[in-house]
């Protein structure tokens, strides 16, 4: 008897060697002797009647043994194939990594808008609000507030295009200034972004561009008030360790002028081909409000005092971010909408 | 502004380098553009004494014996016809530089350096040089002209170096002057501001002159348009030789590139540039009716200028006249009738000041820009007007070009600036640059500059020179201690006084950039284009005449005529952009814009416009549809908690059927469609383009919802798939809004098939919806969606004759 078993035993091994490639392999191994109904020991059960009584508990028993030494065996044997099968789904999705990515299809802010926000963002933290002057201007707004009458050699600085005697398109951001002025007692804290125009068309010159205007209006400010926060927006905008240098310039509406230079970005003040071997690049232009333009805007210029700055955004992110020609921000080539992403 | 060192180092003594004297005009606010040095490429040429002089037979050469003093003596073949035995030239020796010439000796062609060479045999160590090798001309020495070799003076010295000889040892600075600064437009202007920074007094040049008693009898200036006019000098000089400047003239003139044309016109052009004051002579023997009248020119009375240009003029410009006819346009230039000729022996010099807009108006209008109008549009103080008729005066003494009259006609029409006395407190003046400059450097700052300053207490009083029209206040006061004292001593603040304020962006601006955010995360692109456009735009968009979008604003002086209106519709600069990026290869991809459209109330303006912010997206490529768009329209609408509807629309631009008008409650706001294909031939688009454009003006006004939690039902929601058939007009949009009226409990409507085939009868189509059903306070009975669905269906079939496909 005990060699019937020994016999299955092997028949089950021999089968668990030779015929069990696969997990369904081995399931339909598995019913050939344990099937509750077809299988070989299943079956051995059934003979239970016809064994002499006297062997049947032995026999009960061997088969019982055989059983869950079979059942043991197929479950080790599941386990193998599971594992086996795990291992080859794996394999057959091996990739290639250094393929490349699927394109993820997000798009960018313009240019001008990142270096704006960026801007908006360091000034925000000041406590400057944000104002948007209209682009289409009159010429008390645009001139003759900002201390540019009508026969004012400063006129010439920036060729206006006219629409009519009185409008125009605004040449610059300064006009928001007096809007806010007249609107506004100080403090005043306001950054302008705006389209600006100018009949200027070559590689440098656009006939529209971008200027941020910031204007501060208060007690007791300085020059010195000035150049401390220029030199916290460039350290912002073009890294720490950055500095800004002020010179003597001229615009109507500020006096004294400055033009602010900022330590080259690209070599730390050495000189480089980005600041034509200066150690410096030109940034902006800026200044103390011009007591005619404050009293003009019926701010009283005994008690108040403001600066103000304005910053060319083209200039700005070209010097950023390495654009080498203003026509490229306004041509929307894919290709380089595409480059710069510092959203 | 050019202004040769040389020329600068007469009025003060620099003791300085080039290069610092850069540094100390910008650091006070001069802009140096270009510093350059005269004789840059000219090295190792010294003055030459030819010993002995052969010809070498059958050529033109000769073999020379140079003597170049400490240099040595040089053997040197020489093929020029003026070589001569104990002359002195200008010899390059051998590793000299020079420039190189072409074969007509006049054309140069870059530079070289001298070598050892053999010449027909002949051994030659180093080179004579003519006037165009050594970069020099006519006006700077003497003979240099002359095509063959620059004959050097007797007393040349031997050996010496012959740049300071010919000029060659200066440096030229190219000086951007500021609008405020009309008084430092001249050698001598600066030269003020060079002496104040150097801390060096200022050599004014002689004014002086002796005045004989010959009179021009009878002569008279009249001023008839005094606004134009302020100032009117002219004095009458006899005995007139004309003759040509002597060299030291000539030279300087040469240096900032004015050619010297005889001595009375030169005088004119030096004094403008060493002064500023344009100045201007008069042959007096065609001046007519012995005076001079100063007045609008007639409408259409026509004048001829130095330059033999004609040019009709209007009430608009101002000209000086003899007693019949003008002789001078006002500030620009001469007329050719009056010019110093040869033969001219009696001049009227003339020094003005004229209002600088109407210069600078007849100057643009006539397209006629001169070196004395550019001076007159910045402004021409009258103290310059004053001067530089003493100064002209003194240099025809000087020159013994012509005796000084006693006729000097002086016309004041009373807005002459005089010197002026100027009060401010200093402590001002330090509050606005929020450092303390030591009195002792403000008062040598001040002397410097010429203000004579005194102080008392915190009184600073200054004496306003003349020129410095400029100086109004305190502030100008601070400008210009700080520019003197050193930008460098601003110390970094952070407005220690100042109020604290809010910062940040307003709730429009917020939803802006939200919503620009939304679409960069939608795939798509930002775009800027120009405010204006083409009128050739509008015939893209295939606008007829009386469309809204023609009523244009017209830039009256456009840079072209394709950046000539103002846009009234972002639609073209977007088609534009997609035209350019599919030349360039980039055949699909998303862009939008949001700028503004402007819509004039009235033209031409005489009010603000409407300036209408614009959204216009573009989308274009295989992967694009009519749908693609749609879902970008969508996301707008769901980024500004508003729901946007479409109906069948139409544009002139657009897919005669593939284009529908978007709604937001119930007003129209925009567009969006397929680019008509005869649009999109004519733009070359090799892909299909979609074009959306909202009014943002018009959404911003519409009542937008707001973020806000809607509880979640308790209760299982169900859903239902219908396939319904019907007529083939029937939209979508009308299928859904049946639906949804027909039950409160529908949570959404999506359509997810179309099918018309065999399946179906011939006429109809079928379109399959999922109907989201959510149960309100209490859950759904077990038959309580098949009753709402069959209300669906009997509305269905009531308003549009739709049955439940079988």
């Amino acid at each position: 008897m005990s060699d019937r078993f020994a016999t299955m035993k092997q028949e089950i091994l021999d089968g668990i060697e030779k015929h069990a490639a696969s997990r369904a392999e081995a399931f339909e191994l598995r019913k050939q002797f344990l099937d509750s109904k077809i299988g070989k020991i299943s079956q051995m059960m059934k003979e239970m009647k016809n064994i002499a009584p006297e062997e049947r508990a032995g026999f009960g028993k061997g088969v019982n043994e055989l059983k869950e030494w079979a059942q043991q065996r197929f479950a080790e044997l599941d386990e193998k194939m599971k594992a086996r099968e795990l291992k080859m789904r794996y394999e057959k999705e091996k990739i290639d990594v250094t393929m490349p990515a699927v394109e993820e299809s997000c798009g960018n802010l313009h240019p001008i808008t990142q270096m704006r926000n960026q801007i908006i963002d360091v000034f925000a933290g000041m406590g400057f609000e944000v104002f948007e002057n209209r682009e289409i201007e009159n010429d008390y707004y645009n001139f003759t507030a900002l201390n540019t009458p009508k026969d004012h050699p400063a006129r010439d600085m920036q060729d206006t295009f006219y629409l009519s005697p009185e409008f125009l398109l605004a040449t610059q951001t300064s006009a928001a200034q007096i809007h806010t002025m007249e609107n506004k007692k100080p403090p005043i804290k306001i950054l302008c972004p705006g389209k600006v125009f100018r009949s200027d068309d070559d590689a440098t010159h656009s006939p529209m561009f971008h200027q941020m205007e910031g204007l501060v209006v208060d007690e007791k400010i300085t020059l010195c008030d000035l150049k401390g926060m220029l030199d916290v927006f460039v350290q912002k905008i073009y890294g720490e360790g950055t500095t800004t240098r002020l010179r003597p310039s001229y615009f109507p509406f500020t006096e004294p002028s400055v033009e602010v230079d900022v330590s080259c970005f690209e070599c730390g003040g050495k000189g480089c081909k980005l600041c034509k071997g200066t150690g410096w690049i030109e940034i902006l232009g800026a200044g103390i409000v011009n007591k005619k333009v404050l009293e003009n805007c019926g701010i009283d210029s005994e008690k108040y005092s403001g600066l103000a700055f304005g910053i060319g955004l083209e200039r700005a992110t070209m010097l950023k971010y390495g654009i080498n020609n203003i026509k490229l921000l306004f041509e929307s080539d894919l290709r380089v909408l595409k480059q710069i992403n510092d959203n | 502004m050019l202004v040769p060192l040389s020329w600068l180092k007469e009025y003060v003594d620099i003791n300085i380098t080039p290069q610092e004297l850069e540094k100390k005009l910008f650091s006070c606010g001069f802009e140096v553009e270009e510093l350059y040095e005269v004789g840059k490429e000219i090295s190792n040429v010294v003055v030459g004494y030819v010993e002995e002089c052969e010809p070498i037979p059958e050529t033109h050469l000769h073999v020379c014996q140079v003597n170049a003093g400490a240099h040595g003596t040089f053997q040197v073949c020489c093929g020029a016809d003026n070589v001569v035995k104990g002359g002195k030239f200008p010899v390059a020796l051998v590793g000299a530089t020079v420039y190189m010439t072409a074969k007509d000796h006049k054309t140069v062609e870059g530079t070289m350096t001298i070598k050892k060479g053999k010449l027909r045999g002949y051994e030659s160590e180093g080179m004579l040089c003519s006037g165009v090798e050594l970069g020099v001309s006519e006006n700077m020495y003497p003979g240099a002209g002359y095509n063959g070799l620059l004959v050097l003076s007797e007393d040349a010295e031997i050996g010496a170096d012959v740049k300071p000889i010919l000029g060659l040892d200066d440096w030229i600075f190219d000086v951007s002057i500021t609008a405020n600064r009309p008084d430092c437009q001249s050698i001598l202007g600066l030269a003020r501001e060079v002496a104040a920074v150097l801390n060096q007094p200022l050599k004014a040049p002689s004014l002086e002159y002796t005045e004989t008693e010959m009179e021009k009898e009878g002569f008279r200036v009249t001023v008839d348009a005094p606004d134009l006019c302020p100032r009117y000098i002219g004095h009458y000089v006899y005995d007139v030789k004309i003759g040509e400047s002597p060299l030291w003239m000539k030279r300087r003139l040469a240096l900032v590139g004015q050619d010297s044309i005889s001595n009375i016109v030169d005088i004119t052009n030096y004094v403008m540039l060493e002064m500023g004051q344009p100045m201007h002579a008069f042959d007096c023997n065609y001046l007519e009716g012995n005076e001079i009248k100063v007045r609008r020119a007639g409408e259409g009375e026509k004048i001829v200028t130095l330059d033999s240009q004609e040019y009709s003029l209007t009430s608009n410009n101002l000209v000086i006249c003899d007693g019949i006819k003008p002789v001078a346009l006002a500030g620009v230039m001469g007329g050719l009738n009056s010019e110093i000729r040869d033969t001219t022996a009696a001049v009227m010099f003339e020094s003005a000041k004229f209002a600088r807009d109407n210069i600078r108006k007849t100057s643009r209008g006539l397209g006629k820009r001169t070196d004395a109008s550019a001076r007159y549009e910045k402004d021409v103080d009258e103290y310059a007007t004053v001067h530089a008729m003493k100064r002209a005066l003194h240099l025809v003494e000087e020159l013994g070009c012509g005796k000084v009259s006693g006729t000097h006609v002086d016309v004041n029409t009373g807005n002459s600036v005089e010197p002026r006395e100027m009060k401010v407190s200093l402590r001002k003046v330090n509050d606005v640059l929020g450092i303390e400059v030591p009195e002792q450097d403000v008062l040598r700052i001040m002397k410097n500059l010429n203000f004579a300053p005194a102080i008392n207490g915190d009184e600073l009083t200054l004496q306003v020179p003349a020129y410095r029209e400029d100086m109004d206040s305190y502030p100008d006061v601070a400008e210009e201690v700080i520019r003197m004292y050193g930008y460098e001593h601003v110390e970094p603040a952070f407005m220690p006084a100042a109020l604290v304020t809010m910062g940040g962006m307003n709730e429009k601006q917020k939803k802006e950039l939200h919503l620009k955010k939304a679409l960069c995360s939608a795939g798509a692109f930002e775009c800027i284009h120009y405010s204006f456009f083409s009128p050739s735009d509008l015939d893209l968009l295939r606008l007829p005449e009386e469309a809204p979008e023609r009523n244009t604003i017209r830039i009256l002086n456009p840079i072209n005529e394709e950046l000539s209106l103002m846009r009234t519709t972002l639609a073209a600069s977007m088609l534009n952009a997609i035209a350019r990026n599919q030349k360039k290869g980039n055949l699909e991809g998303r862009l939008f814009e949001l700028g503004k459209k402007f819509i004039p109330k009235e033209l031409p303006l005489n009010d603000y416009p409407d300036e209408r912010d614009t959204l216009c997206i573009g989308v274009f490529g295989e992967k694009e549809s009519f749908f693609t768009l749609k879902g970008l329209a969508e996301k707008v609408a769901e980024t500004l908690y508003l729901k946007f509807d479409y109906e069948t629309g139409e544009k002139t631009f657009l897919h005669p059927y593939q284009t529908a008008t978007i709604f937001c409650q119930g007003v129209e706001i925009g567009y969006l469609g397929k680019v008509a294909y005869e649009v999109a031939e004519q733009l070359d688009l090799r892909t299909s383009a979609y074009l959306l454009e909202i009014d943002m003006k018009t959404v911003s006004e519409r009542k937008a919802d707001k973020a806000t939690f809607v509880p979640l039902s308790r209760f299982p929601e169900e859903s239902r798939d219908l396939a319904l058939v019907m007529n083939k007009e029937i939209t979508c949009g009308q299928v859904e809004d049946v639906i949804r009226k027909s039950c409160n409990n529908i949570k959404g409507i999506r359509l997810f098939d179309v099918y018309e085939g065999e399946q179906i009868p011939r006429d109809k189509k079928s379109m399959a919806f999922k109907v989201d059903f959510v149960p309100g306070e209490e859950a759904f009975e077990a038959d309580s969606v098949d009753k709402f669905v069959k209300k669906i269906l009997k509305n269905l079939k009531f308003h549009l004759d739709i049955d439940l496909r079988s």
